[in-house]
């Protein structure tokens, strides 16, 4: 298990940080999200939920729209569009 | 068709029905956890009334970790998350339960209930902030948050409160090549004091830190130094006033100026406000931003000051100053310090009570003994079914549990081998951090900044700069791995 950034289509991307506990999960969203395009969407899948609390903040300063909060047994997963 | 349809519609009720069962279970470990308790209590109150007094430390133990959980209240997050990611929300919960905290014991320092006592000051605390405070990062967690994200299921945390507890007891009686960064005054002050030889007071290099330095110094409160005569006025205005209130509001005042000003101003550059009103505006969407961790902040600020009044009242009934006293009036001989002591704080406090489990461990496997000051003069080696505060820490991991569960949030979570092992190293830095800066996050920091004592500040610099350097540790890290991705 390592962490998994890849490009899942144009302007689509994957970051999966499961097993990764707090500051990973929130450094690895930010730092992707500023390598990506304004309007390309990031699939974050991450199981660690005081990392949430920082995400949404991190994005809501930023101005990223968190489009999805998806929540099942092995984690969350969410979809980020950038602003 | 209408068979897909068919299908469809029992899939989605078979996971309406699992989603429904999870709930169920876990309101019944819920309720099944606070039952727990609830029965130790009652029984342990029938056995004898003195028990009553380690019941009070799951109680408030409780309070704490549902109040951790429900907030996400991590100290180690307080600092990073601002470093890291420029988000100031735990920084301003922490602020909220500090400025409350301090209020509620001032009510309690100006009744004479108060249980606290000022840790030495000098530059100790600033080195175990540091210590520590890279520890926390590491980690992944401070040493509160660490309990509540046990609470979670989160493994990964499990593996730094155990790192934490051994590393102390190893740090507080370690020799051998320790022994060769003591400086002799040290050596010379410690066998000044005629200490029992059976705490080897020039032995090792914790014994001679404590006995040879940390003794040597003093320790204050705002409220003495501005010698008001009522109790009351100098507890309110040195304590609470001008040793949490004014430096919270700074503080504040300057995470807002450098982390949240920037995009505050742009949001709002829509409506046209500008001026001192808009930044007063700012500074109060900051401290208002996330409602539950002003809400948690609250509720710890408020139980925090109560924890002492009511140990403190406790003590008043039963006539005791230490738990060590009713342990062995109850009959438990067993792991009391020579001064028939048990560590008792008599207030929130996590490191010394989970380094007494590994130490009592190994004490009973016969590869540890209590040959030391840490152990056999302060802080005793309990069973830990006899050890209050260690009975408290249990509560706060099960307290975050009760919250997790009920809030559907438990989730038993297996760490990569990357955070196992930085869980493992960060745990050991706490513990050593701990122990140079006598007390966590809370014990060090938390508490002494609340009651008044400048020495809390002085940990919470370190803190402040273990954490800010750890944290450029990580971003050269992550930097390096993403590096390898290379997808753009």
């Amino acid at each position: 298990m390592a962490v998994e950034f890849k490009k899942e289509a144009e302007g689509i991307y994957l970051l999966n940080v499961k097993g990764y506990v707090c500051p990973h999960p929130q450094l690895f969203t930010k730092k992707s999200l500023e390598k990506m395009k304004s309007g390309d969407i990031l699939n974050l899948v991450f199981d660690n939920p005081s990392s949430a609390e920082s995400i949404i903040s991190m994005c809501e300063a930023e101005g990223n729209e968190i489009m999805e909060r998806g929540k099942d047994d092995s984690g969350m997963r969410w979809r980020i569009k950038k602003a | 068709m209408a068979s897909t349809e068919g299908e469809v519609s029992a899939v989605l009720q078979s996971t309406e029905a699992a989603e429904t069962n999870r709930e169920r279970r876990n309101q019944m470990w819920a309720f099944g956890i606070v039952g727990f308790f609830a029965l130790i209590t009652i029984w342990s109150y029938a056995v004898d009334v003195r028990y009553v007094y380690l019941a009070t430390y799951i109680w408030f133990g409780l309070v704490y970790g549902m109040a951790l959980q429900y907030g996400r209240f991590c100290m180690a997050s307080a600092f990073r998350d601002l470093f890291a990611v420029g988000v100031p929300r735990m920084t301003v919960g922490i602020i909220i339960a500090l400025v409350l905290f301090s209020l509620v014991s001032a009510v309690v320092t100006g009744a004479g209930e108060s249980t606290f006592h000022p840790i030495p000051y000098g530059y100790q605390n600033v080195i175990g902030g540091v210590i520590f405070g890279l520890g926390m990062v590491f980690a992944g967690g401070c040493a509160s948050g660490s309990l509540y994200k046990s609470g979670e299921g989160t493994v990964a945390s499990w593996i730094v409160i155990l790192s934490l507890s051994f590393s102390q007891t190893w740090f507080a009686s370690a020799g051998g090549w320790l022994n060769d960064l003591v400086p002799a005054s040290w050596t010379a002050s410690a066998a000044a004091k005629n200490l029992p030889a059976v705490l080897s007071p020039t032995n090792g290099w914790y014994n001679q830190y404590m006995a040879g330095y940390i003794w040597n110094l003093r320790a204050t409160t705002v409220a003495e130094l501005t010698h008001i005569k009522s109790r009351y006025l100098a507890a309110f205005v040195g304590n609470s006033l001008l040793n949490t209130i004014i430096p919270a509001v700074f503080i504040l005042a300057v995470v807002y100026v450098i982390w949240y000003r920037k995009s505050h101003l742009k949001n709002i550059a829509k409506t046209g406000a500008k001026g001192w009103r808009a930044e007063l505006r700012g500074y109060w969407s900051m401290i208002s931003a996330s409602r539950r961790t002003a809400i948690a902040g609250l509720v710890i600020g408020v139980a925090a000051g109560l924890h002492m009044w009511v140990t403190e009242g406790l003590r008043h009934v039963f006539g005791v100053l230490n738990a060590g006293e009713l342990l062995q009036a109850m009959g438990h001989t067993s792991g009391l310090s020579i001064q028939n002591t048990v560590f008792d704080p008599g207030y929130w406090y996590i490191t010394t009570q989970e380094a007494q489990w590994s130490g009592w461990l190994l004490h009973v496997l016969g590869v540890h003994d209590m040959r030391n000051i840490f152990y056999g003069l302060q802080n005793g080696l309990p069973n830990p079914l006899l050890n209050p505060p260690g009975w408290m820490s249990i509560a706060i991991i099960l307290g975050s549990s009760v919250m997790a569960r009920l809030s559907n949030e438990f989730r038993l979570k297996l760490p990569t081998l990357e955070t196992a092992i930085w869980a493992l190293l960060g745990g050991a830095l706490m513990g050593i951090g701990a122990r140079i800066g006598i007390g966590c996050n809370i014990g060090a920091f938390f508490i002494p900044v609340a009651n008044g004592d400048p020495s809390g500040w002085l940990f919470g610099l370190g803190l402040g700069i273990g954490a800010y350097v750890c944290v450029q540790f990580y971003n050269w890290w992550i930097n390096r791995q993403m590096a390898k991705e290379d997808i753009f």
